[in-house]
């Protein structure tokens, strides 16, 4: 059987497909349904230096082969994760990554410098691109200058493996790639959510609470691979492929352009279950076509231009 | 909280559009507690990627009953399910409803479908009292011979007059307030149906000290606590608000808790 153990830095995972920040809660939730010791890792859902409350109701709308979402990352803060939480994921051998967030640079170093103390944190993935925060978090995953300084000093104060998730939204994707790699990180994953909206045209009021939101779900898949292809272009670290993935097809499609791993995010809500299945029909994917890893398979994309 | 395929059994319009739907899933029902509700994976839906909640209907042996009627887009190829099919059925999932207090006495309020979300419960209370139904038309009135048969004194209201007593359910809770005599034991209400009926009988509970638990019906995601979709606004002991998720801390709500607002529960 093929080898399925992938790297992300210092982050080992036995198999290369996680389930995305945002879609798996903090573990518990889904710890009945799923055997999380067999996932490559958890990401859990963004978490600040202080609790959040989070968005108005309606959070999500459901969109053809999508799913339009404002949640406004509630959470119960930096203190309240590793109290309430962290001693569940201890308990399992699945590598846990925290996705953090903060409004200010000084947050984000708060968050991480509090995470990188604790027992039981394997990696952070760096949320910059959250379409849903008012307070100016988008910022950091727009512009190159804001981006690179976040980064930066999310560095600076861990050294755990760092991964920034890009925004999608962006004229090049590839230059916040080398931004991330040049500022130290070890990794990068994305997309993240799509900035989207939608309207009820009886009201005419926004479907979500929040007005606009971002988009998940096999709607974004194709877009999410393009972005995926250019991204891993552009840099030596490995990159995350997120975005749509609903069966093993979406993750390979990730891994032929380039991905070391993927994240299996929305699929997650339709069938709790669905990163095992992908993870296995990966395997069996590698094993009918003689790669003996996924290493072997990474980037392989056939294009004679 | 098991997710299991179970297979279509047997598919029937009950009346008015509404249709029971039996599935065999042995290994979910043994677990289902009144108030509880399974999410549902509707089959042929390849473009919708959450999957749909219903409340238990019946839950007997290895079979689970599903009352719905066909209005949205899941629904209406639910319609379509026919003995053999299989379908993915999460569940049993979310808090019910808590037993009645000794001394306690129970009254049910239900509005459409509610009536066959307040089955279980109905069945398995110790004492039986008044169970008020509520609807926009006769057709929507549901289940009446099997709360009668479990010993529940029916009252029926609907908006239209076709059945019972023309009006809002509430007009009959307030008349059989006002005939009851003032020391009786205190009253445990046990509700589902639309926001706005849920909202008067939190109301009315306030207002006569009643316990009065409510079956919210919240859009929802996961199912499982995980998006954070389906919050309503909670109060909390400290007198702060806090949200909380109808599917894991709910559905069923203890009505004093909920922060009420002009669309039912916020």
């Amino acid at each position: 059987m093929a080898d399925l153990q992938v790297s992300i830095g210092a982050l080992k995972m036995k198999t290369p497909v996680m389930v995305a920040s945002g879609t798996f809660g903090y573990g518990p939730e889904y710890a009945q349904l799923v055997d999380l010791n067999q996932l490559g890792a958890i990401v859990v859902k963004g978490i600040a230096s202080e609790p959040t409350k989070g968005n108005p109701p309606p959070r999500t709308f459901e969109t053809p082969s999508g799913l339009l979402n404002a949640i406004g990352l509630p959470n119960p803060g930096v203190e309240g994760f590793i109290t309430e939480y962290l001693p569940f994921l201890r308990q399992h051998t699945v590598p846990v990554v925290v996705n953090i967030w903060g409004r200010t640079i000084e947050e984000y170093v708060a968050v991480a410098r509090r995470l990188s103390e604790a027992d039981g944190v394997h990696a952070l993935e760096v949320n910059v691109s959250c379409p849903n925060i008012k307070e100016g978090s988008a910022l950091f995953g727009t512009d190159l200058d804001a981006f690179t300084r976040v980064v930066e000093a999310v560095r600076a104060a861990t050294t755990l493996p760092l991964i920034p998730k890009l925004a999608p939204n962006v004229a090049d994707i590839g230059a916040f790639a080398r931004a991330a790699e040049n500022a130290g990180a070890d990794g990068i994953s994305l997309i993240n959510s799509l900035p989207a909206m939608a309207v009820n045209i009886e009201t005419r009021r926004p479907e979500l609470g929040n007005g606009t939101g971002g988009l998940t779900g096999a709607a974004i898949h194709p877009f999410a691979v393009k972005m995926v292809w250019e991204a891993a272009r552009a840099v030596q670290i490995p990159v995350i492929g997120i975005g749509g993935i609903t069966n093993a097809r979406d993750a390979l499609e990730f891994l032929i352009v380039g991905a070391h791993a993927v994240a299996v995010g929305t699929a997650s809500f339709t069938d709790p279950n669905t990163a095992l299945d992908v993870t296995a029909g990966i395997a069996d994917y590698l094993d009918r076509h003689g790669y003996p890893s996924v290493d072997a398979l990474r980037g392989t994309l056939k294009w004679e231009r | 909280m098991h997710c299991v395929t179970a297979e279509v059994i047997h598919q029937e319009v009950v009346h008015g559009g509404y249709r029971v739907l039996q599935l065999r899933a042995p290994d979910l029902v043994p677990h289902v507690q009144p108030g509880q509700f399974v999410h549902v994976r509707v089959p042929h839906m390849e473009a919708a990627v959450l999957r749909r909640p219903f409340s238990v209907y019946k839950a007997d042996g290895d079979v689970l009953q599903i009352l719905y009627k066909g209005v949205g887009k899941g629904t209406r190829t639910m319609t379509f399910l026919a003995p053999g099919d299989t379908l993915s059925l999460l569940g049993p999932l979310g808090h019910g409803f808590p037993t009645l207090q000794p001394g306690n006495d129970p009254i049910l309020i239900a509005g459409g479908y509610g009536m066959a979300a307040l089955y279980l419960l109905a069945r398995q209370l110790p004492v039986k009292g008044v169970a008020f139904f509520g609807g926009r038309s006769a057709p929507d009135i549901l289940c009446v011979p099997e709360f009668e048969a479990l010993g529940w004194d029916v009252r029926i209201a609907t908006e239209d007059g076709s059945l019972g007593t023309a009006g809002r359910v509430t007009v009959l809770m307030d008349d059989w307030w006002a005939a009851r005599s003032h020391d009786a034991a205190h009253v445990e209400a046990y509700a589902c149906g639309p926001n706005g009926m849920l909202q008067a009988v939190a109301a009315r509970a306030q207002q006569h000290d009643w316990t009065a638990w409510v079956s919210v019906d919240r859009n929802m995601g996961c199912g499982v606590g995980a998006c954070l979709t389906c919050v309503l606004k909670t109060r909390t002991p400290e007198g702060d608000w806090v949200w909380q998720r109808s599917c894991t801390e709910g559905p069923v709500f203890d009505s004093r808790q909920i922060v009420w607002d002009a669309e039912g529960a916020s």
